[in-house]
């Protein structure tokens, strides 16, 4: 039997799956539906120091393989997070990282200063939101915003910090590696790529907030090529993100160079998607004789 | 288990109107966890999201549902034949609080596809509720047969006239009289009818819709604006705080 387990920036999952941040809030809807500890780690809903009410609706829009979201970081605010979720989640048997995000390098500072003493297994640095005009993909879309953020962050925050990256820049190599240079330990990638969907008979966006994140298989093969790319020019790991939803596609991403993948908008689409890709991950180790997970990862052999 | 998934067998279809059909699928799962108000997430193959659409009629082992054609999703699924299967998660949201109205004489209002998910309340109160119900005009008028054999006294009022009154639901809504109100159908309408409920000081329940993503509370896409005792708002969501609201509760 292949072995699943990864380790990323000194944290051991039990599989390379995690729950992406915003798809799977904190846990306990999909609890539901099987045990979390089938997962390797659950990103928790993207969370600021004060409670956000998150954008008017409407908030979703479908689109070809797809959707847009302008949720808008709708969340209780750290202190909710800890003394509310976080308990309740560590009971789950599944890895814990807290995804954070902030109006100012202050907002992610004191965040990650509050998680410090909690039981969170992982910070991940969300400075890649495109639905909130203060805090997120403003410092995300520069390599010098990445550097300087990543580096006031880590100053500040003693667990592992992985850098969740935005598609919507110009080279993401280039920010994955100012990343690295400034301190982190992994970095995530992709986020939501901005989009738009115009309903024709009213002329207006469908989403009231006029764009969102494209999200979806639609974006599965940019996901792959930016995660190739980033890998090629970091040395810490990368988790690779965006579109996965079956196991071919999980494969392919750490073949691509990804030492985990977060599954997100196919939670939707069946909520059992999680627990099928890992059954089809782990027999196509058996299948292939490969020994573990952790193989794969840059395994692709580019033409 | 709150809710699951369960692949169903069409038992049934039925077109009810050019674009409005009857499904009723076998659920043994599903259907004995059901209450009235609430909501199935199909899917649709082929595209990332499900459906949200409403649990008009709950039976031992089957669910029935009533889907307009709006789109390619709910066009796809108007193609769904007799042993064909279609993929549920539910049963989604909270349902109408049926326990200490039932002994109350009820009205339903509904208006065009916002009629069918309340059949299921209906059943309910033997025979105590009316039922008032909008269309268009006489060709989209479905499920009149089906309140009155749930006990209701119906009504309808249509846009153009041709069957009914002439008219809007609150027309005829102001005629009769009522203990609690239960509504579903477009906002202007939910906004008349919680204005008269309010003006009467009578408990009005609406059942709202909201484009929806994951329909279990995680993703957070299916916001209404919600008012707290102390007059501030905040953003709730369809299909976790919902579909049904006190009247008074959501902004309208």
């Amino acid at each position: 039997m292949a072995d699943m387990q990864v380790k990323i920036a000194g944290v051991p999952f039990a599989n390379p799956l995690i729950g992406a941040s915003g798809t799977v809030g904190f846990g306990r809807e999909y609890a539901e539906f099987y045990p979390l500890s089938r997962l390797g780690g659950i990103s928790c809903k993207g969370i600021t120091l004060q409670e956000r009410p998150g954008n008017p609706p409407p908030r979703i829009a479908e689109t070809p393989a797809g959707m847009l979201n302008s949720v808008g970081l709708q969340n209780p605010g750290v202190e909710h997070f800890v003394a509310e979720d976080l308990p309740w989640l560590k009971q789950q048997g599944t890895v814990v990282i807290a995804n954070i995000a902030g109006s100012t390098p202050e907002d992610y500072c004191a965040m990650a200063e509050r998680l410090n003493s909690t039981a969170v297994d992982m910070v991940e640095l969300n400075i890649s939101c495109p639905n909130v005009k203060q805090g997120g993909v403003q410092f995300g879309v520069t390599c010098q915003g990445v550097e300087s953020i990543t580096a006031k962050v880590r100053k500040h925050c003693t667990k592992p910090l992985m850098v969740k990256l935005s598609p919507n820049v110009a080279d993401i190599a280039e920010n994955a590696a100012a990343a690295e240079a400034a301190g982190a330990d992994a970095v995530s990638l992709i986020n939501t790529l901005t989009g738009m969907r115009i309903d024709i008979h009213t002329r207006r966006p469908i989403l009231k907030n006029n764009t969102g994140g494209l999200s979806g298989p639609a974006v599965f093969p940019v996901a792959v090529r930016m995660v190739w790319q980033a890998a090629q020019r970091v040395k810490i790991p990368v988790v690779g993100l965006g579109g996965i939803s079956s196991w071919q596609d999980a494969v392919e991403m750490m073949l691509a160079g990804a030492s985990a993948f977060q599954v997100g908008t196919a939670f939707f689409t069946d909520p059992y998607a999680p627990v099928k890709i890992l059954k089809g991950l782990e027999k196509y180790l058996n299948t292939n004789h490969i020994k573990s997970a952790a193989k794969l990862t840059g395994g692709v052999r580019p033409w | 288990m709150k809710y699951d998934t369960e692949v169903c067998r069409i038992l049934e279809r039925r077109q009810l109107t050019p674009d409005t059909f009857r499904l009723r699928v076998s659920a043994p799962k599903l259907a004995p966890m059901a209450k009235p108000g609430q909501f199935a997430q199909v899917l649709v193959p082929g595209m990332a999201l499900r459906r949200p659409i409403s649990i008009c009629k709950i039976e031992p082992e089957a669910l029935c549902f009533v889907v307009q054609v709006r789109g390619e999703g709910t066009r796809r699924l108007s193609l769904l034949q007799p042993q064909d299967q279609v993929d549920l998660l539910a049963p989604l949201g909270n349902g109408f609080p049926l326990a200490g109205d039932s002994g109350r004489h009820a009205v339903f209002v509904g208006g065009g596809i916002g009629v069918p998910p309340l059949l299921g309340a209906a059943a309910a109160f033997s025979g105590r509720c009316s039922a008032v119900l909008g269309f268009r005009s006489a060709s989209a008028v479905i499920l009149t047969d089906e309140f009155a054999h749930a006990g209701c006294q119906v009504q309808v009022a249509t846009d153009d006239g041709s069957f009914g009154v002439h008219g809007l639901v609150t027309d005829i809504l102001k005629t009769i009289s009522f203990d609690v109100c239960y509504a579903c159908g477009p906002l202007p309408m939910l906004r008349a009818v919680a204005a008269l409920c309010r003006e009467r000081k009578t408990p009005c329940w609406i059942s709202m819709e909201q484009r929806m993503a994951c329909g279990i509370g995680a993703c957070l896409g299916c916001a209404v604006e919600l008012c707290r005792a102390d007059g501030s708002h905040y953003y709730g969501h369809v299909c976790k705080d919902g579909p049904v609201f006190s009247a008074d509760q959501v902004v309208l």
